[in-house]
């Protein structure tokens, strides 16, 4: 049973906020589920999944794909290409945690990561309709999942 | 003879993008440029017309790694703007505050983006995988360096509690009781990692560096002091654009900052340890003559076991400050507006960061100079790689390369803040 959701982005930066906005709705929606948002280092993401052992990782990405479409990604994917996490060159962003939980055999058992397509990563701006909606349609399926066992 | 090209790659492992040139024509070096082609990020213009009150939350913007370093710096300037004596209180905090920077930062360099070049690993996850508990422990040491910035700072990334004059709150000495216990763990494992560093493969190797470091009276300086340098200087944060300047050059959107005599010198913690390293902790001291580093450290792939003894140091340095913490009270001076110009300086981990300043009699900022440390370095790091070049052009291109990037990384250079990724290319002619 899905036991927490980490929801990772700027709240502040359109819809890199896309992470956060899963994560809030999902407090109203699910609360036997714990919530968490990361907004900075995710060397953090170690600790906060350490004990659950089934996680799922909301982010956004900007693939050039539809905006609002949903990519998901299995950590333990041997597939998973490094590339499709990189969002910074700077410090210790998704990609590296993941890479490192894997190193060290620190991986939840499932580890689900969810990136909703933004279209506008603009300050201040708000989420874009096409990602808001997503975004209300993740909260919800996630929901149901922390609710009873389920393969989704 | 036939051009040849090797290894045109990312460059991997350094803050921001970049690439790595070099020419050899028969074995001789004919050039060395580490481009940088981080797009301009314009931050002293747009500082412009904005209030002085607001350089510490703007400039931290500049670094994700050294934020602190922007923010103290940036205050300071302010406060020597306004003719405005932060209290001791103020000033223990704000240092405080950047030993987590220094933690954080050296600890992800150390063990995450340098180490793995040591011992022949392509990135950290290689080496994470046979060298486990060193990993798990220096993720734990960078989580109490997040920790402190967390609690003094409110967040470990662009801090949000500090201001010109102050802080927005003073933590009281309960809050740190947690963070307290892990800068304990964390400085057992310090001490071991300066060991651990020490021990490390490393090319032999000795530069005639012109070091150039802040240094305080009775203390390694980190959050302020005057200027020092190998050729002698001793200067304060107002003397700084005499001694020295910055040039364009076409290969990079950094500027490059030289001696007025046109010397190249180098910032940071091998500069640091050099004029400072008397000044460490009795603990950090002895670590650093056990790892046998002895007055001064010359080589710069030994610069990773200098930043294993600043996070020593810092940890050490941290729990003293905690021992001794008083919330200053109020948290802040109140800080009002003149016309005029400030300057002011602190230690960034990779090195010396100068903020210059000037205001009208309403506090908005009428120009505004930011000098980071990979500006000050980076016509060094270009000397430094050539002459370890000239030394190894035997070495077989994926070698070389490979010891290439080690170089550059041993610098630790931050490309995003100096512009205002790293790509690697041997040309052979």
């Amino acid at each position: 049973m899905l036991s927490l959701v980490v929801g990772v982005g700027n709240a502040w930066r359109g819809d890199d906020a896309a992470g956060p906005a899963v994560a809030e709705r999902l407090r109203a929606l699910a609360p036997g589920i714990e919530v968490r948002t990361l907004d900075g280092d995710a060397s953090a993401l170690l600790e906060l999944w350490s004990g659950h052992e089934d996680v799922a990782l909301v982010d956004a990405a900007s693939s050039g794909a539809r905006p609002g479409t949903l990519h998901e990604l299995r950590a333990h994917d041997p597939a998973l290409p490094a590339a499709a996490l990189r969002s910074s060159t700077h410090a210790f962003g998704v990609a590296e945690a993941v890479g490192l939980a894997a190193a060290l055999g620190r991986l939840p058992a499932r580890l689900e990561i969810l990136a909703v397509e933004g279209a506008d990563f603009s300050l201040g701006a708000p989420l874009s309709p096409e990602v808001s909606r997503a975004v209300d349609e993740l909260a919800e399926r996630l929901a149901r999942r922390g609710c009873a066992p389920s393969r989704r | 003879m036939a051009e040849r090209r090797i290894g045109s790659g990312p460059l991997a492992r350094v803050e921001g993008e970049g690439a790595l040139h070099v020419r050899l024509r028969g074995g001789r070096v004919e050039e060395v440029r580490l481009e940088i082609f981080e797009p301009p990020r314009f931050f002293e213009a747009f500082l412009r017309g904005r209030a002085f009150t607001e350089v510490p939350d703007i400039t931290a913007r500049i670094c994700g790694i050294c934020p602190v370093a922007y923010q103290v710096s940036s205050m300071a300037a302010m406060e020597d703007a306004c003719g405005v004596a932060v209290p001791e209180e103020v000033r223990a905090l704000r240092r405080l505050l950047y030993c987590g920077e220094w933690i954080e930062s050296h600890a992800l360099h150390v063990f995450f983006l340098h180490g793995p070049d040591y011992l022949g690993y392509d990135s950290a996850f290689a080496m994470a995988r046979d060298h486990r508990g060193i990993v798990e422990r220096a993720l734990q040491l960078k989580k109490a360096g997040n920790a402190l910035m967390r609690v003094v700072g409110g967040r470990e990334i662009h801090p949000v509690n500090v201001r010109v004059g102050g802080f927005y709150r003073a933590p009281a000495p309960a809050e740190f009781a947690a963070v307290a216990d892990e800068l304990e763990v964390a400085r057992e494992f310090a001490l071991e990692a300066v060991g651990w560093t020490a021990g490390l493969p490393c090319p032999e190797l000795e530069e005639d560096f012109e070091f150039v470091a802040l240094r305080a009276p009775g203390t390694y300086a980190i959050e302020s002091g005057r200027l020092a340098s190998s050729g002698g200087l001793d200067l304060a944060p107002g003397e700084y654009g005499e001694h020295f300047a910055e040039h364009q050059v076409p290969h990079s959107t950094a500027l490059h900052s030289r001696l007025r005599d046109g010397r190249a010198y180098l910032t940071g913690p091998l500069a640091r340890y050099a004029l400072s390293g008397d000044r460490l902790s009795p603990l950090a001291r002895e670590a650093a003559d056990a790892a046998g580093l002895g007055p001064a450290c010359r080589n710069p792939f030994k610069s990773i076991v200098v930043r294993a003894v600043e996070i020593l140091y810092a940890v050490d340095e941290a729990l003293r400050l905690l021992a001794a913490y008083a919330p200053p009270d109020p948290p802040a001076v109140a800080v009002a507006p003149r016309a005029g110009i400030g300057c002011g300086w602190s230690e960034a981990p990779r090195g010396m960061l100068w903020h210059r300043y000037a205001i009208d009699a309403e506090g908005t900022i009428q120009d505004a100079r930011i000098v980071p440390p990979t500006s000050q370095n980076q016509a060094r790091i270009e000397q430094s790689l050539a002459a370890f070049v000239a030394g190894h052009a035997d070495l077989p291109d994926d070698e070389l390369q490979q010891r290439c990037e080690q170089a550059v990384r041993s610098f630790d250079p931050c490309i995003s803040c100096a512009t205002h990724f790293l790509r690697l290319e041997i040309e052979r002619c």
